[in-house]
């Protein structure tokens, strides 16, 4: 197998486990609180929600484990902030995907109207 | 972030020229630009060969989903394959083709899903589960292409 087989594998692994991630709203409601770029606390995280400080924790370690967010310690407190690279990757993915069905739809059309 | 894609196109054909050019194998493969070895079979799968220039090693494979005739036709795949290397084991997208009359011919809506389907570790537990299902699936087809003429 192939070094650049390889990696790609490992990337197809990587963008399943991030989409994964994000299907989820509760978790996606999280990540637009760390969209502002600021560290954020988990007490700071639950406030205004319905949920427990548990399921928040919960949440933050499946989107840690895929490295969309990173916890950071400021004092004696732990904080969570975005990493945004992971999203932007499969952002740029599906954006190839999309691009790829644009043309073929073009092509379709060319080829049933003529 | 949506797990899906979807593109809307309005063609000036009837609906029953876009569903021929959808599922009659070679039709589709002129303009998807894939070399298949067989017809559309629900339940089955579907390989070939990709004829884009510069494309031609890389495999097409796919299960037809479901085809309903001149309303929606359907199958499961892994996306942007582009390069060599065997992708059963990685989460598959739904495809899904849906064909409209309009007044002007033909509204055709493509949505692919799915993209968040399975964990990793479920997908290789699943995987194992299936691989009777999956062999059997490509003796199927293989017969299928044996009996085309």
């Amino acid at each position: 197998m192939s070094s650049r087989r390889h990696s790609q594998r490992a990337a197809l692994r990587t963008r399943a486990s991030v989409f994964a991630a994000l299907g989820d709203e509760t978790r996606l409601s999280v990540l637009a609180k760390l969209g502002n770029g600021q560290p954020q606390s988990i007490s700071r995280l639950t406030a205004g929600t319905n949920l427990s400080r548990q399921a928040v924790t919960k949440h933050l370690r499946v989107l840690a484990n895929v490295g969309v967010v990173r916890s950071v310690r400021r004092g004696r407190e732990s904080l969570f902030e975005l990493e945004p690279q992971p999203i932007e990757e499969v952002r740029d993915y599906l954006d190839q995907v999309s691009r790829q069905w644009d043309d073929a739809l073009a092509r379709l059309k060319a080829h049933v109207e003529t | 972030m949506s797990d899906r894609i979807e593109k809307t196109v309005e063609l000036k054909a009837p609906v029953s020229r876009v569903w021929r050019a959808l599922t009659d194998h070679r039709e589709f493969g002129t303009w998807f630009r894939v070399r298949l070895e067989g017809p559309f079979v629900p339940g089955q799968a579907s390989r070939g060969h990709i004829t884009y220039p510069g494309y031609e090693h890389v495999r097409w494979e796919a299960v037809v989903v479901k085809m309903e005739p001149e309303r929606l036709f359907c199958f499961t795949w892994h996306p942007n394959a582009i390069d060599p290397g065997d992708y059963s084991n990685e989460p598959p997208t739904l495809v899904e083709f849906t064909l409209q009359e309009i007044p002007t011919g033909t509204l055709l809506r493509v949505v692919e899903s799915g993209f968040e389907r399975l964990p990793p570790q479920r997908r290789h537990q699943a995987f194992r589960s299936n691989e009777g299902g999956w062999g059997a699936q490509m003796e199927n087809i293989a017969r299928h292409v044996e009996q085309a003429p």
